[in-house]
């Protein structure tokens, strides 16, 4: 009866934890386990570069590091990894805001535009899964073999391939953000949401929602028509302006993914047709994340280009409610907590119904007789 | 390939694939489902069109495959050596020599014969799908022939923009009975539906169809009277081959607004510069 008494919990919590610190540091190790076996922050950080960018992203904090302790401490949960880094994030001091980033500067690992098949710059693919087979590999991999390439340029700027549009007009033109954008971690989400908070919403938003999200208007629910004008994956750099300096100084480079999402659109009444724009950014190598985004971004426009609004996707107050996975996993999570007060008052109410049900008389049966008379 | 059956795929899921698509063959045009597999490529790669190939193919045929009309793009590269790996069949990236061509949103560019066969990989097999999005309403739709929806999305976008605005995937009617997706192949490659010597075998593997159009049967892109389905294509030349009769790539060469056409079928633009064609 461990539980019961949820007062006396105290000692069924502690037990509770001493297991999970047990089942966290894997079977076969004692009590005091050997600090150089089983794998540490720096093995998840060198192998699971992908989660790692997850809880990154949905944990809205860059520090790899930080990233990789919360993947072990969670267990490899990584939603669990990304609440840690959030509920860490929220007690460090905002400093300054750093300058934007600019992506045109990216030094390019990987560059692929589905749009064109060759453009300035050249197609890229970069450290990636793309056109590989999943077969499942049971011996370990033998030693890469990377093929010699004649002549290796060095990651270089180049040119975003949704300009090459903007070029000929065929493209709406990027927002011009005049006002500082806003910033939902500081200042409560209301609606209707303008694209920067929901951009920012999107950009911190669950992975699954997102692609479950983009995935439904690709099947008709709020069809965008979208192609893949370019995807970039690469360094950037951040700069940051001390006010004691008063011009801006390079703190250091983080890896961004960008996805630019070239839509069609048929125009409006004050619009000529003209290509339209979806955007997803995430911290990382994360193709997936970032072209969900866009589509899902794309979408919630649809009350701006005077779209009709019919899908999930397109409703904005659905999508931003719902996308945040720290959120949603505590909520729905949190039936698990003790609710016999409440259900204690269902079952009065559901019994006193049933009484009244049994104490009032009895619907009048339909019989036999009288379902040919119906029919008469 | 080491445990694993001639391409890829298991006898028993091959002889499943084949009764869809015998079923498909006998109703042009019908979307037919499949129990369609995971597959050891992604979703939306070219799974359908795989499983097809994989059900269809035999040892002694010679697979081309395809993606944007070219043999080297990295998908078709993929699908191509993945074929070669788990089935050790010839390939092949010439058109006239293949018994079997796996493509991704082009018709080759030259005539295909009575002995070979096409397999298109097909992402949303429902045509209807952007006008209704229920599947199951959809279904309804093709058992009714409720085409009219169809017909007035077209005439709707000819009285909005003086043109029917989807350039690709315009919607076909097979023998004179069901709607059917062409896949998202420009329009420029429709009218190249219309009784093909070859069978006509697509293949979507996310949504589990497979649908078919038999050797010469007739396939109408669906248009008006008075306003004629009408391809287009860049007004160009090939920058290659010379060719103006084939449907052309864009490349961008700066960012100053320099462009280049070519040819997207490579194999075909092979063929005129070497005199083959």
């Amino acid at each position: 009866m461990a539980y019961v008494a949820v007062k006396g919990g105290e000692a069924a919590i502690a037990a509770a934890h001493a297991w999970l610190a047990r089942v966290r540091r894997g079977e076969g190790y004692g009590p005091n386990p050997n600090p150089t076996s089983g794998i540490d922050v720096s093995h998840i950080n060198r192998h699971l570069g992908r989660a790692v960018d997850r809880v990154m992203a949905e944990g809205a904090l860059h520090d790899p590091d930080l990233a990789a302790r919360a993947i072990l401490q969670a267990q490899g949960d990584l939603i669990e990894a990304a609440f840690l880094l959030r509920a860490y994030r929220t007690t460090l001091p905002r400093l300054l805001d750093s300058e934007p980033v600019d992506t045109a500067t990216m030094l390019t690992q990987r560059r692929i535009s589905a749009i064109f098949k060759d453009l300035p710059g050249g197609q890229r693919l970069g450290p990636t899964t793309d056109y590989t087979h999943r077969l499942l590999e049971f011996d370990p991999p033998p030693a890469p073999t990377i093929p010699s390439v004649p002549s290796p340029r060095p990651p270089q700027p180049m040119p975003r391939a949704t300009d090459l549009l903007g070029g000929e007009s065929l493209i709406e033109p990027d927002p011009q953000g005049g006002a500082a954008p806003g910033d939902l971690t500081i200042t409560p989400l209301t609606f209707p949401a303008p694209r920067d908070l929901r951009l920012q919403a999107l950009a911190r938003g669950d992975e699954g929602f997102l692609l479950a999200l983009g995935y439904s208007t690709q099947r008709g629910y709020g069809h965008t028509h979208p192609f893949v004008g370019e995807l970039r994956m690469g360094e950037v750099a951040v700069s940051i302006i001390p006010p004691e300096l008063g011009f801006a100084i390079e703190i250091g480079d983080i890896v961004l993914t960008e996805c630019q999402m070239v839509n069609q659109f048929a125009g409006s009444k004050t619009t000529t047709p003209q290509f339209t724009r979806g955007y997803g950014l995430a911290f990382g190598h994360a193709d997936r994340r970032t072209m969900a985004m866009a589509l899902v971004d794309r979408a919630m426009r649809a009350d701006d280009l005077g779209e009709d609004i019919k899908a999930p996707a397109q409703q904005v107050e659905f999508v931003l409610a719902h996308c945040d996975n720290i959120e949603a996993t505590g909520f729905v999570e949190h039936l698990k907590l003790p609710h016999h007060v409440d259900f204690q008052s269902e079952l009065e109410t559901i019994r006193a119904m049933r009484a009244e049900a049994h104490t009032m008389p009895a619907e009048p049966t339909v019989t036999e007789q009288d379902t040919s008379d119906a029919g008469l | 390939m080491q445990g694993y059956n001639f391409a890829y795929l298991d006898e028993q899921t091959k002889r499943m694939i084949r009764r869809a698509i015998l079923k498909a063959v006998a109703i042009p045009g019908h979307q037919v489902p499949f129990a369609g597999r995971e597959m050891p490529l992604p979703y939306g790669w070219g799974t359908g069109g795989i499983q097809v190939t994989a059900a269809i193919l035999g040892a002694e045929d010679v697979l081309k495959v395809i993606d944007q009309g070219a043999d080297d793009t990295t998908n078709a590269v993929s699908i191509r050596s993945f074929f070669a790996r788990t089935a050790g069949v010839r390939t092949t990236t010439s058109t006239a020599e293949a018994s079997v061509i796996q493509t991704r949103h082009r018709i080759p560019e030259r005539q295909l014969r009575g002995d070979q066969i096409i397999v298109y990989q097909v992402p949303i097999p429902e045509p209807l799908f952007r006008l209704e999005p229920s599947r199951a309403a959809a279904r309804r739709m093709h058992a009714m022939s409720d085409y009219g929806p169809m017909q007035v999305k077209l005439y709707e976008d000819i009285t909005r923009f003086g043109r029917v605005a989807v350039a690709y995937d315009h919607p076909v009617l097979v023998n004179c009975r069901y709607l059917m997706s062409p896949s998202p192949i420009p329009a420029f490659d429709n009218p190249k539906l219309h009784r093909m010597a070859a069978l006509q075998l697509f293949g979507a593997g996310r949504e589990k169809r497979i649908y078919a159009v038999p050797p010469y049967t007739d396939v109408v892109s669906l248009d008006f009277e008075d306003r004629p389905f009408e391809p287009v294509r860049a007004p160009a030349r090939c920058a290659l081959c010379g060719a103006d009769d084939t449907y052309l790539d864009e490349m961008v060469t700066d960012d100053r607004g320099g462009r280049l056409f070519a040819c997207s079928d490579t194999d075909h633009c092979a063929a005129i510069l070497a005199g083959t064609a």
